[in-house]
């Protein structure tokens, strides 16, 4: 029983970065109907650069805020310089533009910080004040930061006016204009908030898996499971399926004969799965019109 | 100085163009209505105006040129557009498709006591206001479109075919409502449609649109009543 515990609080606290992955690959893919294949190197790449001004202030905390905050400040850039002038191109090069995207942060992390692993500490404290078998101190960290984080970003998006501009101009951007919504300046924001959230799940996952610059392939494809099990467009979904993913793959991992060798093969079967059985997803909503 | 003035106005899909310099203008506190048959360019005015479709020629909204803005801008100057389909936010429910109609304003006791004003005149929103907009009626989504625009509080209401697919009771209905919100209100509208005996009856001024060009203009009253031009160009 404590080892189904413990597997399961383990798969939790790596399912809540997946939910950060598919929740920025959520919101890119509402405003633009595409996937950022270059979610999960972006999210790379800011972890990198938090591992930089780790080494440069000593302060892994004011490390974190400050690759957080470029980040998203990253993701606006790039959504006005690189995406924003193939808005209206044809979907094979916007596909190409994201994948042009992921293998030049790719090449630029291996260009600036080499192909070697690197360790990034973690967040939260060795001691949290009780001990436990059950959970790491930095698990609980990531389960309880996470889910405050996605919290927020409900809120934001339930209760704010830009947080309602942004779901408006990402559905109807013709309607958005009408009511005075700068369509263009929202993409760019949700551009923005994607990247912080993905150098969120990053910078949570690098004490897990080592930093270096293929680090977030296997999370990514973890995190696009996670989105379409959960529903594309659904970013509680994604969220719910994320989590979800991560329990699902701590329990293969342990009780499906193999499973330990098979992790990937296991996010790939689930997201052919998903997509042959259930295309929108388990909470997808099927968006209600009348014509 | 008219509120609107629209000078040699051509409009481009691609390389067609759709508008051919048209002329009109509209008075403040007046209602201007565009006739015309399917395809005869009526929407694409409208676009036009809100800058959704390229351009040629004139537009002075308040004396002031606008071609040069974007669309969204132009709402800030007070124009609300109320387009063809609706624009229903249909993921979002009725109040917020109303707060997202007051998305440029910035008092929010003001946007409150608005809400309150256009729940006044469609009741039948208030009665709905949780509700997902998509899941309204085709008359609930026209009466919601036409709130959020009264929540911009518009100087000048663009309405494109507010009867299209109605009911004529629903219509009817809208009509009476248009017509409440011009003596409330004194609102100005520039307003589309094919149903030419209703727009007639509400509007100042009309203007006759045929592929692209104005064919006449005049009185409301007096092409409402003018049998030749019933004839001719109204089919009724
Ligand atoms: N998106 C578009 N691309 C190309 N041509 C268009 C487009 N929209 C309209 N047109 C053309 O422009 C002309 C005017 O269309 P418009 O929609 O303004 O007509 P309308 O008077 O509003 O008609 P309806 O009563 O059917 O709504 C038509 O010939 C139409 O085919
Ligand atoms: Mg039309």
């Amino acid at each position: 029983m404590d080892l189904f515990l413990q597997l399961t609080l383990a798969g939790l606290a790596i399912g809540s970065i997946y939910a950060c992955v598919a929740l920025a690959v959520v919101m890119i893919y509402q405003a633009t109907d595409h996937f950022n294949f270059a979610q999960g190197e972006m999210a790379m790449f800011s972890t990198f650069v938090a591992w930089a001004l780790f080494q440069a202030t000593g302060s892994i905390w004011l490390a974190f805020v400050l690759a957080v905050a470029a980040s998203f400040i990253a993701g606006i850039i790039i959504e006005r310089v690189i995406v924003k002038p193939v808005e209206s191109a044809p979907v094979f090069n916007q596909i190409i533009v994201f994948i042009g995207l992921l293998m030049i942060f790719n090449n630029l992390a291996g260009w600036f910080w080499e192909h070697t692993t690197k360790t990034l500490p973690s967040l939260f404290p060795e001691d949290m004040g009780f001990e436990s078998t059950l959970i790491s101190s930095h698990n609980l960290g990531v389960i309880v930061f996470t889910l405050a984080l996605l919290l927020v970003v409900f809120l934001f998006f339930k209760f704010t006016k830009v947080g309602l501009a942004m779901k408006a101009a990402a559905a109807n951007p013709d309607s958005a204009r009408l009511v005075g919504v700068s369509v263009g300046w929202m993409l760019a924001l949700g551009w923005g908030l994607a990247s912080a959230i993905g150098a969120v799940g990053g910078v949570l996952v690098a004490p897990i898996v080592f930093l270096e610059p293929n680090m977030m392939s296997g999370v990514l494809l973890y995190g696009f499971a996670g989105a379409l099990f959960g529903g594309v467009n659904s970013p509680g979904g994604a969220v719910a399926g994320g989590l979800i993913v991560g329990v699902l793959e701590n329990w293969a991992r342990q009780y499906v004969p193999g499973g330990s060798e098979l992790g990937l093969t296991f996010a790939l079967v689930l997201i052919v799965g998903v997509l042959m059985f259930k295309p929108a997803g388990l909470f997808g909503r099927v968006v209600v019109k009348r014509v | 100085m008219p509120l609107l003035k629209v000078k040699g106005l051509k409009a481009y899909y691609r390389q067609t163009e759709a508008l051919h310099g048209i002329d009109f203008e509209l008075d403040e506190g007046s209602i201007t209505t565009i006739l015309g048959a399917n395809g005869a360019g009526k929407t694409t005015t409208l676009r036009a105006i809100s800058r959704m479709v390229r351009t040629e020629g004139s537009i002075k909204f308040q004396g002031e040129e606008i071609t040069g803005l974007a669309s969204e801008k132009i709402a800030r100057l007070g124009i609300a557009h109320v387009p063809e389909g609706r624009g229903t936010f249909v993921r979002q429910s009725v109040e917020e498709n109303l707060e997202l109609g007051a998305y440029t304003r910035k008092s929010k006791s003001d946007v409150a006591d608005d809400v309150e004003r256009v729940y006044a005149y469609f009741p039948r929103l208030k009665e709905r206001l949780k509700q997902q907009a998509g899941t309204l009626s085709g008359g609930e989504q026209q009466m919601l479109a036409i709130g959020r625009a009264l929540m911009l509080r518009p100087k000048l209401m663009l309405l494109d075919e507010p009867s299209f697919g109605l009911a004529p009771l629903i219509t009817q209905e809208i009509y009476e409502i248009m017509a409440r919100i011009r003596k409330d209100e004194g609102a100005s509208m520039l307003l589309v449609e094919q149903n030419a005996n209703i727009a007639l009856n509400l509007a100042d001024h009309a203007y006759l649109l045929e592929t692209g060009n104005v064919v006449m203009s005049g009185e409301a009253s007096i092409l409402r009543d003018d049998e030749t031009v019933r004839r001719t160009y109204l089919g009724y």
